[in-house]
């Protein structure tokens, strides 16, 4: 089915055996030649944004029906993005348009976004970093989004070949100054600053105001009071300048020790009972420290054990619980499931899928946080209990937990305005170090401040885009998720007790009460998402199916709904105007594909996949497999 | 586990379901009888038992035995559990613990069922209890054995469709265009004289004779020659399904064989060549020559390309199903679930059969060569591919009399050994002629659905419940092996067709977000990533594993379906009212949209 037709190969040369296989046939390419000089399109720039080297005749690698082929067009590489400008992407038709990503094109690359650079040399694939003595007949890029772009730069001239290579490994790879992130330069030339509507938009958490609106939504200002002790930064860097504490907690406190030892208020449940987070004193060998230590956490711990205040829960997280190094090992693992070069590795991978998936415990990580997040969830809603959530800083599993126990448990979160207010009041306000922890300054020496820690946050959830939020969020936390005790967490019996009486409860009941939302944490529930993970690989997309065939059909009867009320409206008012349009969503919806909008991009016929990889061994199975369905011998017919 | 707390949770247990399901099946019941009965169903005896859940514990209840079912009721007052169990589904009954066994509960019957669970009663060792139940069950599952007839005989059960009527052959030939100038229907084995297992009415080349038919039939295993199964409406490409030649050890050859091939290849004048699909494994195909039987060399069929598409045989299957009982019933395997699900490679062996079937289908779609489909005798694999090959080619299927019509056509008519394959009243339970080949063609249709949830008019309940019935004996459609027997022992006369009590609810069946497509050809993505165990069939017993019904999306639209409804009867009521008063001044406008409940459009 495949071209077997090799690019390269260095005229006689025999290489040993190939690590990378291109499947471009070379009269393609050649074909595609002539269209080089006819089509040139301009470089987008933003405000503020450099050109910075460029090569061209590169040759981009496409796939288009399990065949890959080429399009010629220019690499360039400015101080934001890597883009390839390519006559593609002018045969999208409107469709396909409409959900471009206006910023960020078919064949950007953001420069933070970049995850491993690979050079193929002699038809083998070495990654690339620093120096380069010699320059690769091609470049493969993998993506932290997970994209995988090829570039062939056989037919580029040598010293374009040298300065686009080396200047896309310099400014991707080498450390970077915080004030030399592209942002600052695109904010000082942008000086955009866009209104938002009020009414409709996400809390900052950057105002004592903003903290006060919260504390009243959530009725939590009964028991806790916003401050400003931090204002200007002066106690703490780490911590925002406004948060909320128990309401009897002298401001002072908070100074003692920069914050650290100080119960943060994140969130308070219908019932009163509230979340809340601590970071850890300073570890400390001298006697009479610990000794001023311990004074001052009793201190603290007798405010909050007292009345009017619920029974407090403490939740270690840096001690019984994941560690981040366990988050990023496996995230690693997983997400090289997805980095898919061609069709050839798709399906070799294809039939030990399971036991790759497993071997990453990527889902295990997602359903241990899901399990823990409902576990806090039972102490708060069915026993009344607050729950102080404990870690050095606060600031990485704090922010997980504490956000994915207010999804399940405050349907305000799972409003795309409510879920960006979370993101901005947990993850951003609440000190989650994403400069290291996405190391955006490429400080090799801190990569173990790498962890990919919102990622646990996201697979459980939908990006809030296009509305679709409620819907998918549902449809995450309800259905791809699953449930069991694990063995890895030492909780006592009654906890676990507690925990499944409350989770089967729940499950068994069909009415939710007060909004609560628990996910289903089952092996067989807890599935990969789809729709990210595989969304550039159009092996995997389902022409015309998926998902997002019912919920395009769903917006279709909500439209015709829409219409049908306006036409009774009319009735009744006859001399109003007709209400505009509602913005149709997808039209010609019948042939999405299940990786809409991702891969509307990828050219598709409706030839269908066929596997190419083989049958594994049944192994103890093979007397079985060599019998014949029937004893009968047809001998002599 | 916590057997108390956890029952008085489990309003959905499994166990109230079947109540649901019976009552939704049209059963007549009057609620002040201890058990539902369908007419002809006679109560044989009842015995007070303890049931061993393995999900709630052990629970006291009273059995009650029929000639059809078994049914138990809870006697305890915090539980409302209840089952009803068909006596069909039963595999195997045990006796478990001695006279001299000690422990609680640990005397009674173990009893397998063919639907992925178990049954545990713990009986009282006094008064030869699970004596009489043992024997008792024995005879009512396993009737053939005691020469009582299938339950489906004695059935009275009265619809208001006639669920027999639904396939008509001649009727579905003629919606394919068939007869044509290339293709003619042949009577030649009306009294099943030429194959005893295929059904009386064939359709094949026009230019073969019925001499050549009975030349070629000496040459094909059982006599299964090559027929039409589907013609393609635009380029008129055909599937044509047979079983697989007799070449033997000796590599012999027929003229007439070939020769038959070549006529059916001339039919499509697009392509010079013929595409033979063998369902096996090559190393399967070749050593089944030592047994007579073989494939279509090169040598002999020059005209032809054949490929073998490696799906395993019956035996593979069995013992794959088996494997997936062992990690979802009664626990489900926690600790590696997606390494065990691999190991059981259930979901391997369907990719196969998908791959298969798309490979068929898209060889006739976009080839645009004729193809011919065998395997060795040609009604396990052969008739799943070219099932899910239509399935995938002709959107008439995909409704849910076109479905019913593609089971009755391919899979029944054409002789799939559903009697041997699952065992009717049978009670030899390790027979190796048992296999799922039928539920796992279910399955990949399943998975089809998953991946085109729009372009099924039927639902997963709809698949269930064939699945259900398949093993029941309530109904006549899956009983014997091959058409010619059961016209011998009057099937459509003497028992209820499974259609008849589908098509007259077909509202329960129906998929709402159904969206008819002619001409559509569906090619699933027959990859791991995309398979997926069908939860909610295997592992339905499990009250912890229970998927949302109906998921939240389709709760949505079925609501706002409602509401359109409302909308347009207002929109006529008001038009009919504006139409009336005409003549009248418009008057100042009132709020009437205060009134009326508005759509939500949050997302």
């Amino acid at each position: 089915m495949l071209g077997k037709g090799v690019v390269g190969g260095g005229g006689g040369t025999k290489a040993p055996k190939p690590s990378f296989v291109s499947y471009v046939r070379p009269e393609e390419i050649h074909t595609n030649e002539k269209e080089v000089t006819e089509k040139e399109v301009t470089l987008h720039l933003l405000p503020g944004e450099q050109l910075l080297c460029e090569a061209s005749t590169v040759l981009k690698y496409v796939q288009e029906d399990s065949c890959q082929h080429g399009v010629y067009g220019r690499l360039v590489c400015t101080d934001f993005k890597i883009a390839f400008l390519g006559d593609d992407e002018s045969a999208l038709d409107n469709d396909e348009t409409q959900f471009k990503n206006k910023v960020i094109g078919e064949n950007d690359i953001t420069l933070h976004c970049v995850d491993q650079i690979y050079g193929v040399f002699d038809e083998k694939k070495k990654t690339l970093f620093g120096q380069l003595k010699k320059y690769p007949e091609k470049l493969i890029i993998h993506c932290k989004d997970l994209r995988v772009f090829q570039f062939c730069l056989r037919y580029t001239k040598e010293e374009e070949v040298k300065r686009i290579v080396s200047g896309i490994i310099h400014h991707t790879q080498a450390p970077k100054l915080l004030k030399r992130l592209f942002l600052f330069s695109y904010a000082t030339a942008a000086q955009n600053n866009t209104v938002t509507d009020p009414k409709n938009h996400t809390v900052m958490f950057d105002t004592l105001k903003d903290w006060c609106w919260e504390l009243e939504r959530t009725k939590g200002n009964m028991k806790y009071k916003a401050v400003s002790v931090n204002e200007g930064y002066k106690v703490c860097e780490r911590l925002p300048a406004y948060f909320v504490v128990p309401t009897p907690l002298p401001e002072e406190n908070v100074q003692r020790f920069q914050g650290h030892g100080i119960p943060i208020w994140c969130w308070s449940c219908h019932n009163g009972s509230a979340l809340l987070k601590m970071s850890a004193l300073p570890k400390e060998q001298d006697d009479g420290i610990l000794q001023i230590q311990k004074s001052f956490l009793d201190g603290i711990y007798k405010t909050i054990h007292r009345p009017p205040y619920e029974i407090v829960k403490t939740e270690d997280l840096s001690s019984n619980f994941l560690s981040l190094q366990e988050i990023q090992t496996a995230y690693s693992k997983f997400k090289q499931l997805f980095l898919i070069d061609n069709s050839t590795e798709f399906w070799d991978t294809d039939i030990k899928w399971f036991s790759l998936l497993e071997s990453s415990s990527w889902l295990d990580i997602i359903r241990r946080c899901l399990k823990k997040a409902i576990e806090i969830t039972e102490c708060m809603e069915a026993q009344n209990m607050n729950v102080l959530l404990l870690e050095e800083n606060a600031s990485d599993l704090c922010c997980l937990i504490s956000s994915l126990v207010q999804l399940m448990m405050d349907p305000h979160c799972r409003t795309r305005i409510g879920f960006q207010s979370l993101i901005q009041k947990e993850w951003v306000m609440g000190g989650h170090c994403f400069l290291d922890r996405c190391n955006h300054l490429r400080q090799n020496d801190k990569e173990e401040h790498q962890r990919q820690l919102s990622l646990p946050l996201t697979q459980s959830k939908s990006s809030p885009k296009r509305g679709f939020f409620r819907e998918e969020t549902d449809h995450l936390i309800k259905n791809l998720l699953g449930k069991r005790i694990s063995k890895l967490i030492n909780s006592s019996d009654e906890l676990q007790d507690n925990f499944r009486e409350f989770y089967d409860s729940w499950h068994s009941k069909s009415t939710d009460y007060h909004g609560l939302l628990l996910p289903h944490i089952e092996g067989p529930e807890l599935k990969v998402w789809a729709q990210r993970y595989l969304r550039w690989i159009p092996e995997a997309q389902i022409l015309g199916g998926g998902q997002v065939a019912t919920l395009s059909k769903l917006l279709e009867m909500m439209e015709e709904v829409q219409s049908l009320q306006e036409k009774i409206d009319e009735r009744h008012h006859s001399q109003q105007a007709p209400q505009a349009e509602a913005p149709c969503l997808l039209r010609n919806s019948a042939r999405l594909s299940s990786l809409f909008p991702f891969a509307l991009l990828q050219r598709h016929s409706s030839k269908p996949v066929l596997p190419t990889s083989g049958w594994k061994a049944l192994g103890d199975e093979d007397d079985l497999a060599k019998r014949e369905d029937e004893f009968v011998d047809l001998g002599d017919v | 586990m916590a057997s108390a707390s956890t029952s008085k949770y489990n309003s959905h247990s499994l166990e109230n379901e079947s109540i649901k399901r019976t009552s939704r099946d049209g059963v007549n019941r009057d609620l002040t009888e201890a058990v539902p009965r369908l007419p002809g169903e006679t109560l044989i005896t009842d015995k007070e038992v303890i049931y061993i859940c393995p999900f709630n514990g052990p629970i006291k209840g009273r059995v009650y035995i029929t000639n059809y079912r078994l049914y138990l009721r809870s006697l305890e007052t915090d539980s409302s559990l209840i089952l009803d169990v068909p006596l069909g589904v039963i595999s195997r009954i045990e006796k478990m613990g001695g006279a001299t066994s000690r422990g609680e509960n640990s005397y009674g019957l173990d009893i397998t069922c063919k639907d992925m669970r178990n049954l545990r009663f713990a009986l009282k060792q006094e008064g030869h209890s699970r004596r009489d139940m043992f024997e008792i069950l024995t005879r009512y599952a396993f009737p053939l054995a005691h020469s009582l007839p299938l339950f489906a005989f004695l059935n009275e059960e009265k619809f208001n469709v006639d669920g027999w009527t639904v396939y008509n052959p001649v009727e579905e030939y003629r919606r394919q265009g068939l007869p044509n100038h290339h293709w003619r229907i042949t009577f030649i084995n009306k009294c099943y004289e030429l194959c005893d297992t295929y059904p009386a009415l064939l359709v094949v080349p026009y230019r073969a004779s019925d001499d050549d038919l009975r030349r070629v039939a000496t040459f094909r295993s059982r006599n299964r020659i090559p027929v039409l199964s589907w013609i393609h409406p635009e380029n008129k490409t055909v599937i044509v399904r047979c079983s697989q030649p007799l070449v033997g050890m000796s590599g012999k050859r027929n003229k007439d064989d070939e020769k038959y091939l070549d006529v059916i290849r001339e039919t499509n004048k697009q392509i010079s060549k013929l595409t033979i699909y063998d369902a096996r494994p090559s190393v399967n195909a070749v050593a089944n020559k030592a047994t007579g039987g073989g494939y279509e060399s090169d040598d002999a069929y020059h005209n032809a390309e054949l490929f073998f598409l490696d799906i395993h045989n019956i035996h593979v299957m069995r013992e794959s199903l088996k494997k997936v009982k062992d990690i979802v019933y009664p626990n489900v395997e926690e600790s590696h679930w997606l390494s065990s699900l691999e190991s059981t490679h259930w979901l391997e062996h369907i990719k196969l059969v998908l791959t298969g079937a798309i490979q068929v289908a898209d060889k006739v779609s976009s080839g645009k060569s004729s193809v011919l489909v065998h395997c060795s005798d040609g009604w396990d694999r052969t008739a799943q591919l070219t099932s899910l090959a239509m399935l995938m080619l002709d959107s008439f299927y995909r409704s849910i009399e076109g479905f019913e019509i593609l089971v009755q056509k391919e899979w029944i008519s054409f002789g799939h050994k559903f009697a041997s394959r699952i065992g009717h009243g049978d009670k030899n339970h390790t027979d190796a002629d048992r296999s799922p080949i039928f539920l796992q063609f279910i399955d990949c249709v399943w998975q089809m659905s998953k991946q085109f949830p729009t372009a099924f008019e039927f639902n997963e309940q709809f698949l269930i419940i064939i699945l259900d019935h398949l093993y029941s004996c309530r109904f006549g459609t899956f009983l014997f092996n091959c058409e010619s027997a059961r016209e011998r022992q009057k099937v459509t006369e003497r028992t209820v067709s499974l259609w008849s009590l589908i098509n007259s609810n077909k509202e329960k069946f129906k998929n709402p977000f159904y969206t008819k497509e002619i001409n559509r050809v569906l090619y699933p993505v027959a990859s791991m990533r995309h398979l997926e165990l069908w939860v909610n069939y295997y592992i339905r017993w499990n009250p912890r594993i229970k998927q949302q019904q109906p998921n939240p999306v389709e709760q949505r639209y079925m609501e706002l379906l409602a509401l359109r409804d409302e909308y347009i009867k207002r929109l006529e009521e008001l038009q009919l009212a504006n139409s009336a008063k005409l003549s009248d001044p418009p008057t100042s406008p009132s709020s009437p949209s205060q009134m009326m409940p508005h759509v939500q459009t949050h997302f």
